[in-house]
């Protein structure tokens, strides 16, 4: 039918990649842990894309969120606490043919990852950044992360936390070469989806905070969202976060907003009354650094004696002669 | 180097070949930063926390340094593993001619291996006689698996049972064991026996041989060992330091002076190199090092010596 072998059909069923085939090892986070709702948004990705699972990597850094890659059946590397951006920077840079992907706790990102997390934002190469946010150390058993709430009492702010929490937003639309900033939560699969979807497709770094629960240490953190569903702010734009229609009706709180416009963003960033979900940033414009620097073409052997040859001629010294040519002779 | 030692114990763990390269200045902290010294060989060595076996290698010239280079990489590859280049600021801001390098297709890296790999592969499938895996690159379908800085079974998954800890250790170290068996022993500058032997490493070389041919001008039974590879060391090494009288270390770091009123036989602190041979080969050998932050030079180090061989005869 169609002029289409049966066998081709047969093919394209065979190598068509299910969610089970994305699945690695089984979670072990806790019962409720929003980690699960990131996990299968992910996943889904990875299906509806079809992404090769050996041509994807998960990068990570230590904590709850950085398990994540040993849960995904493609190439991961679970590897220094605050130190997943720059790990991902190198394989993205050496490996421009991978898609790259990076969770990371807040404290992983907005503590210790600082510096990483400002320069991978200004050399803007092309991967998807997660910021799994429950504001609180988990995996450690409950210690304050630059966003726990001010007031809030963990095992190292036992009468409360002095500091107000860092808001990951403002801080990331405040890098230079900031193009992609994004903000949702892991309960609603359907925007989750979506907006880890539009970061997945964009060029450049992606970066995007979900607030996630924490059942075990923060159980109460995210209540006022979740029974008060107007305090989240849906910003909408043809170029921005989708929401179905039916979801609408749910969350009745809706803005529209433009994302290429980085002062509305800001402002809306900064927001408390109200949690702000959807695309706040997009510049597919910045430069990438992997643009920037990546070589026009790779040196094959013959190629490379060359360079090396003209490198040897620069620092060569001929004794005896006044005029050489770079044979050596005069 | 003081930076990156998580970064060296992570690649370890992982097994991910990677040189690092330490131009070692006058420590610690920020220490002397444009000054020379060899300080860096124990942190090098064991600076990581838990068992991180590695290699650490010195070159001794400046066309030694670019011959090391393609060295440790190829070593790096094959073994799976950290290779540290222990550099100085002497090599690194100094100048000299060398026979122009004849380019050699042996030293560009073999290409990436993209092609598929078997069904139910281990990531790690250590050989129990080498430590030795294959590697798995991202790319190579079949092959997927998640490095990870934490004990790691065969197949590369989190697990803190007794025996996998174990196993992963072991595989780690005998690659280290597996290499050493690869290299020669170092030749002796000089005769291979006599009254004192000079042991240095790094860029000194060339000073400590220079006031060793000088000496033995004079006619002191006096000659020289230079080590490349400071761990692993190469076979044969002891036998070579049993046929001195005295044996001893010219380096540039920090060692305690016998002639200070506190310090003697139990409290004396050795240089580097000092201590990793009293260790190893459960010789008593000496030590005459500085911090000056500048070479040592041969005339030093013939004047000290002199002194030594003297007082040997005196006494």
């Amino acid at each position: 039918m169609f002029g289409l072998k049966n066998s081709c059909s047969i093919l394209v069923d065979e190598e068509y990649k299910s969610m089970d085939d994305y699945q690695g090892g089984m979670s072990r986070w806790c019962p409720g842990c929003g980690d699960n709702g990131i996990l299968s948004a992910v996943q889904r990705l990875c299906r509806d894309e079809q992404l090769p699972s050996e041509k994807t990597a998960f990068v990570s850094g230590i904590g709850c969120a950085a398990r994540f890659p040993h849960y995904m059946a493609t190439y991961g590397f679970h590897g220094l606490h605050g130190r997943a951006l720059p790990t991902a920077q190198g394989i993205r840079i050496r490996r421009p043919d991978l898609h790259v992907f990076v969770n990371m706790g807040d404290g992983d990102c907005c503590s210790i990852g600082t510096a990483h997390w400002i320069h991978a934002v200004r050399m803007n190469l092309n991967m998807t950044a997660m910021l799994h946010d429950n504001n609180i150390y988990g995996l450690t058993k409950m210690q304050a992360s630059p966003t726990t709430p001010q007031g809030m009492k963990t095992n190292t702010t036992p009468t409360g936390s002095a500091l107000k929490a860092l808001n990951p937003l403002t801080t990331t639309l405040g890098i230079t070469n900031a193009s992609f900033v994004a903000q949702v939560v892991e309960w609603i699969p359907e925007l989750l989806y979506d907006v880890i979807r539009q970061a997945h497709h964009h060029k450049g770094f992606a970066f995007v905070r979900i607030l996630q629960r924490c059942p075990h240490f923060m159980p109460t953190l995210w209540d006022g969202l979740l029974s008060h569903p107007d305090s989240l702010m849906m910003l909408q734009h043809e170029d921005g976060m989708h929401m179905s229609d039916a979801l609408g009706k749910i969350y009745k709180n809706h803005e529209t907003h433009d994302p290429s416009n980085i002062h509305r963003a800001r402002e809306i960033a900064e927001r408390e009354d109200v949690v702000p979900i959807g695309v706040l940033y997009r510049d597919e414009n910045v430069p990438t650094y992997d643009e920037l620097k990546r070589p026009a073409r790779t040196p094959d052997i013959e190629q490379r004696r060359d360079l090396l040859e003209t490198t040897f001629d620069r620092f060569g010294i001929f004794p005896g002669t006044s005029e050489v040519n770079i044979d050596g002779q005069a | 180097m003081a930076l990156k030692t998580e970064f060296m114990a992570l690649t370890i763990m992982t097994e991910m070949p990677m040189v690092l390269v330490d131009v070692q200045r006058g420590g610690p902290s920020t220490g002397l930063p444009t000054k020379v010294e060899q300080g860096d060989l124990l942190a090098a060595i064991f600076g990581t926390p838990g068992d991180a076996p590695k290699i650490v290698m010195a070159p001794s010239t400046i066309e030694d340094c670019f011959y090391s280079m393609i060295t440790a990489r190829k070593i790096a590859e094959t073994f799976r593993t950290l290779v540290v280049v222990l550099s100085d600021a002497n090599l690194a801001t100094g100048q000299q001619a060398f026979p122009r390098p004849k380019f050699n297709e042996e030293w560009v890296g073999t290409p990436i291996d993209q092609s598929p790999v078997g069904k139910n592969k281990d990531a790690y499938d250590w050989d129990p006689k080498t430590g030795l895996s294959q590697r798995f690159i991202p790319g190579q379908p079949g092959g997927e698996y998640t490095l990870t800085g934490l004990a790691h079974t065969r197949k590369s998954k989190v697990a803190y049972e007794p025996g996998v800890n174990q196993e992963g250790c072991r595989a780690r170290s005998l690659k280290l064991a597996a290499f050493q068996k690869t290299l020669k022993p170092p030749k002796v500058y000089g005769d291979p026996e006599g009254d004192l032997l000079i042991v240095g490493w790094g860029s000194t070389r060339g000073a400590i041989e220079e006031a060793v041919r000088n000496c033995r001008e004079d006619g002191l039974k006096v000659s020289a060992l230079h080590l490349r590879f400071l761990q692993p060391m190469a076979s044969g090494i002891r036998e070579i330091l049993q046929r001195f009288k005295n044996v001893m270390t010219v380096e540039i770091n920090y060692s305690d002076d016998m002639k200070d009123e506190l310090i003697d036989e139990e409290n004396r602190r050795y240089a580097n190199l000092a201590w990793l041979l009293r260790a190893r080969y459960l010789i008593d050998i000496d030590c005459w090092s500085n911090v000056h932050g500048q070479p040592i030079k041969p005339g030093a180090i013939e004047g000290m010596i002199h002194e030594r061989l003297n007082h040997e005869v005196q006494s």
